[in-house]
């Protein structure tokens, strides 16, 4: 499904003193098959922008289709669009509720698929914990509450994933995780986006992170997009996002820094491209003295 | 002076369990040192803080802070107003309704009178640079302000050591920079002991000394930079080296001559020195 927003406008709190402009217009289209990523920092509108995308936010100014839902138009079909749509929040382990863990994750389907019969419903949350990496047999009649911090993420995941969205959209999904959880949450990720899930769009504030696994990113700033383009095209204009008051990834500081020096890399700014494009000018180099 | 001390502390968090989350902790941390703790989930960090404070105690061994026992029931208000402790939730430090009087709620409790307190919450709020929001809202402020007024409330009591849990994993790049400015400020100009768990390997660069907990040990002890550059070691605790040290690494691997780098500064840096080496 394809997503695109035109001129999309949000105000919070309207007509009161706290009013705020969350929204300013925003133009973005993410094609179906991207690994998108949302950059900006807290208060530059990327989570209310997300929230609209499986209309938890109604559509107020401006124009948005998801796929075929238009949802502007008041006679969309929110709960099939929500189906479709998955949305996992900022710490989603604190949303877990049930009394086990297999009553969690059926929670979602319970909802949006009341014709599933039990085994079919126990197929499928078997395969969504089986898919988030958890064993269905040794999970399935725990409460989610006695799980270490990794597992109720994922648990949380499995809840959302369960419905087979073909949209994935998760707010800081590696937050408050160690760089080893970080790091298999990731990987997680790519597993699930290479099948039935289509589209994976992820906000994070951490920019190695959108380097190292998105294909493309939008950097939101007051309330619009200020730069779209590929982690390469997004992150070769460094002085802008610091202007933006962002960080940069670790390989662009450096290659920054390289470039006042008169060393010109050109990379996609993950970790090995950047590695590959030193050793390559050091080898030209060793290649010439050796001439 | 010893600010810390564990002597050969374990502490399981069952019953008469075998099971422990501390296990043969020995360490002391002097008066004035900046010292962060790394480690997995799990791996015992948070117990080792709570262990500081008195929040929990020992199920074997002993602490010390300042020489008072943690096990001694009658020290235990003492202990507290000298190491203070800022978790990692900034929503759930939050106690009154305006800026000023969270502030207070520390030195309320332990009695300081009323004239003092209005100094201390100057004191304070100075300290962290919110003083323009005396009397905000906490709930409308971003979440690096939040941390900072938690931390100001923890200043409040003037303790001698603070304790950091995780207080920067929930917040954006520049609310983890304005917490951690305000860390090393308070370390480097009032000599604040401060002890600082954390996942993130490049804000251990900014300590004086690293301690890797794994499993319940602390597994490796000393200054980041030496602790980096045991990067196999640091593996087998399933920890990452900084992203800068772990391309540095890829390069010397491939037979690059480059110097051992842990920052974006230093490997740019080592980077030209290698290839404009004549």
């Amino acid at each position: 499904m394809r997503i695109v927003a035109k001129g999309l406008t949000y105000t919070y709190d309207p007509k009161s003193p706290f009013a705020s402009h969350a929204l300013n217009g925003v133009d973005l289209t993410i094609e179906e098959g991207e690994f998108y990523g949302i950059i900006g920092h807290t208060g530059s509108g990327k989570s209310t922008f997300v929230q609209h995308l499986n209309a938890l936010i109604r559509l107020t100014g401006g124009s948005l289709r998801v796929g075929d839902y238009d949802l502007a138009d008041k006679k969309c079909k929110f709960i099939e669009l929500r189906s479709k749509v998955g949305m996992v929040f900022q710490y989603p382990e604190y949303q877990l509720f049930a009394e086990t863990v297999e009553k969690d994750v059926a929670f979602g389907l319970k909802n949006f698929r009341k014709d599933m019969g039990e085994e079919e419903r126990a197929a499928a949350v078997r395969e969504a914990l089986e898919t988030v990496g958890l064993s269905y047999a040794e999970m399935e009649g725990r409460s989610p509450f006695e799980l270490s911090g990794g597992q109720k993420r994922r648990v949380a995941i499995a809840g959302v994933i369960v419905t087979k969205p073909e949209v994935l959209i998760l707010d800081e999904p590696a937050a408050g995780l160690d760089p080893l959880g970080k790091q298999e949450l990731m990987e997680l990720l790519h597993r699930i986006h290479g099948g039935w899930c289509k589209t994976v769009v992820i906000v994070s504030h951490d920019m190695d992170e959108i380097a190292e696994n998105c294909t493309r990113a939008a950097v939101f700033s007051e309330g619009r997009v200020a730069m779209e383009g590929t982690p390469a095209e997004i992150f070769a204009r460094s002085e802008e996002l610091f202007a933006l008051g962002l960080d940069v990834p670790v390989t662009a500081r450096c290659a920054l820094l390289l470039k006042e020096r008169g060393i010109g890399i050109e990379t996609d700014y993950t970790c090995r491209d950047f590695a590959d494009k030193v050793l390559a000018l050091w080898r030209a180099k060793e290649g010439g003295h050796a001439q | 002076m010893e600010a810390v001390r564990f002597d050969n502390v374990k502490f399981s968090y069952e019953e008469d369990g075998q099971d422990y989350a501390v296990n043969g902790v020995s360490l002391s941390v002097e008066e004035g040192e900046f010292v962060a703790v790394l480690g997995r989930n799990g791996s015992g960090k948070s117990t080792l803080a709570k262990l500081i404070n008195a929040l929990l105690v020992p199920t074997e061994g002993k602490v010390t802070v300042f020489g008072m026992d943690t096990l001694d029931a009658k020290m235990t208000f003492e202990i507290r107003k000298n190491a203070g402790m800022v978790f990692q939730n900034p929503d759930n430090q939050t106690v009154a309704s305006v800026v000023e009087d969270d502030v207070a709620f520390g030195p309320e409790n332990i009695g300081v009178p009323r004239e003092e307190i209005g100094k201390r919450i100057e004191f304070a709020l100075d300290a962290v640079g919110m003083q323009e929001f005396r009397h905000a809202t906490p709930s409308r402020l971003s979440g690096g302000q939040k941390q900072r007024v938690a931390i100001a409330g923890v200043l409040a009591i003037l303790p001698k050591i603070m304790i950091l849990d995780e207080s920067t994993a929930m917040l954006d790049p520049r609310g983890r920079r304005e917490v951690m400015e305000v860390i090393k400020r308070l370390n480097r100009e009032r000599g604040m002991t401060v002890i600082l768990i954390t996942h993130f390997m490049d804000e251990a660069l900014q300590a004086d000394r690293a301690i890797v907990m794994h499993r319940g040990e602390a597994v490796m002890d000393g200054p980041p930079e030496e602790i980096f550059a045991r990067s196999e070691e640091l593996e087998t605790y399933n920890l990452t080296l900084p992203r800068a040290a772990a391309v540095c690494k890829a390069l010397q691997a491939a037979g690059m001559p480059v110097n051992n780098a842990f920052t974006a500064e230093e490997l740019a840096e080592a980077i030209c020195a290698s290839l404009q080496r004549g």
